[in-house]
């Protein structure tokens, strides 16, 4: 069974329809790269994912949970679908090891000894070890959103979401939490990511999914997809990102 | 004919005085924390509990805001008894002082609450927390931070506004004073000692409350900073 299985799913705000029956789906241990223009629908479908935003119709399965509404249900998905925002979201009044902790002592009671374990392992899993103490201000972009990467990391998930996760960021930050990320896809992560950074695609997904108005494009293994696209829209798309 | 200023007498009643000044503290301090209590309970109803409660508190909220702290005083102290409740009048005014403060202090902190980023609450409800959680470990905080200087001057205002409570003889500061100008007739004297006093108090405890908060929020403009980086990203 696949780990994310997404079946036609629409999503419209108001009269517009930002998704127009989107259908994907990706093996366990898989990454898949969206990309696209803005307002595609690609950080919409990768929300619809974990029930941050709802959707008219469709069908959605990761990890074994159905996505719908219900609180309950949604928190059981979440403990098994992390995901990275753009913005990196850490907590500014809790110090880096707080952040991780939190959700795992208070969403599965995690004993205060064991959340400490594990909060060290992923801190030095992205390369931070020596922050443990600090506070979220005092560290840069490229650090605040690999102790996010790591934050997610500690509950244990069986997929994880990446939304633009570096396009906050300074290029010479931008390496440095892509390479926890290609550390993550080697490790066997199954990983979803909206990305700009078309080389990260190429190299680090195995399938990239072009998406345009609302629709996939086009998708196929990375390498051929960004060797040869088939449409004129990605073909477009491919050779303004070469230029930019 | 030159005014001449007779403090002697008012000096003598230094006893009466100091207990007035404890009396004002203690009602000032207990209003504070049993309000700030109070409001964050109702922050957390109304942002937790759905649409009835939540005008539920608008209303007790503007119910309090908009009629004098004079009258809801009276409300308790001669209203009460009638339903068979007798308040003695230092309860009373303990308790007008904490609703009064709780409404002001729930519209303060609200504003806090609203000001935090939607993708923080994201963040916490993606890590699997229920909303109560991301209410108690993610947004009261950062929030409170925020509106720690305008809760101050709230609780500041509910320190002189303490006065009001001399109108059901509780001996707090302004009823000692109202006492000593009855016994020694130096009404000019008596004001100027007790305006001095409630100065001091006033100025002492913003100072305390500033201190207190640069304690409790070590990360206040921390917050902020966070927040302007992610608009500007």
């Amino acid at each position: 069974m696949p780990a994310v299985l997404i079946e036609d799913v629409h999503k419209s705000y108001g009269k517009l329809e930002v998704l127009k029956g989107v259908s994907l789906s990706v093996e366990t241990g898989q990454v898949v790269a969206l990309i696209g223009r803005s307002g595609s629908g690609k950080s919409t479908m990768l929300r619809c994912i974990n029930g941050l935003e709802a959707f008219q119709s469709g069908r959605i399965e990761v990890a074994g949970h159905v996505v719908d509404q219900d609180p309950k249900r949604l928190r059981a998905l979440r403990k098994d679908v992390g995901i990275v925002f753009q913005s990196y979201n850490l907590f500014p009044h809790l110090t880096v090891g707080q952040n991780i902790m939190l959700s795992p002592r208070i969403t599965k009671n995690v004993p205060q000894a064991e959340a400490l374990a594990l909060a060290k392992d992923v801190l030095a899993q992205v390369g931070l070890s020596d922050k443990f103490d600090s506070y979220p201000d005092n560290l840069s972009g490229g650090q605040q959103q690999r102790v996010a990467i790591a934050r997610s990391l500690a509950m244990q998930p069986k997929v994880m979401l990446f939304d633009e996760v570096t396009s906050a960021l300074d290029p010479e930050l931008t390496g440095e939490v892509l390479l926890v990320m290609e550390k993550l896809a080697k490790g066997g992560m199954t990983m979803i990511l909206v990305t700009h950074e078309m080389n990260f695609a190429r190299n680090v997904a195995n399938t990239t999914v072009f998406m345009h108005q609302g629709k996939i494009w086009e998708q196929g293994p990375s390498r051929e997809l960004f060797a040869a696209p088939q449409t004129p829209e990605l073909q477009g798309f491919v050779k303004a990102g070469a230029q930019g | 004919m030159p005014i001449q200023f007779q403090f002697e007498p008012i000096f003598a009643e230094s006893d009466r005085i100091v207990d007035g000044v404890l009396l004002t503290l203690g009602l000032s301090f207990g209003a504070i924390v049993l309000g700030l209590v109070l409001a964050i309970l109702l922050v957390a109803a109304k942002s937790l509990l759905g649409r009835w409660v939540g005008l539920l508190v608008d209303a007790y909220v503007e119910l309090m805001r908009n009629t004098p702290f004079l009258v809801q005083l009276f409300m308790l102290f001669f209203g009460l008894p009638l339903l068979g409740i007798r308040l003695p009048g230092t309860e009373a005014a303990l308790l007008a002082m904490t609703l009064n403060l709780s409404a002001y202090a729930t519209e303060i902190i609200r504003a806090g609450v609203d000001s935090i980023h939607r993708s923080q609450l994201e963040a916490g409800l993606s890590l699997a927390m229920t909303r109560r959680q991301v209410f108690q470990h993610v947004v009261l905080m950062p929030a409170l931070a925020r509106v720690w200087p305008a809760l101050s001057s709230q609780f500041v205002l509910m320190l002189l506004a303490s006065s009001i409570c001399s109108f059901i003889a509780v001996p707090e500061l302004s009823g000692t004073a109202a006492i000593i100008e009855q016994n020694t007739f130096r009404s000019f004297e008596t004001y100027i000692v007790v305006t001095l006093i409630y100065l001091v108090l006033a100025l002492t405890l913003k100072v305390a409350l500033d201190r207190l908060g640069r304690a409790i929020f070590p990360r206040i403009s921390s917050v902020d900073r966070l927040d302007a980086k992610a608009e500007a990203a």
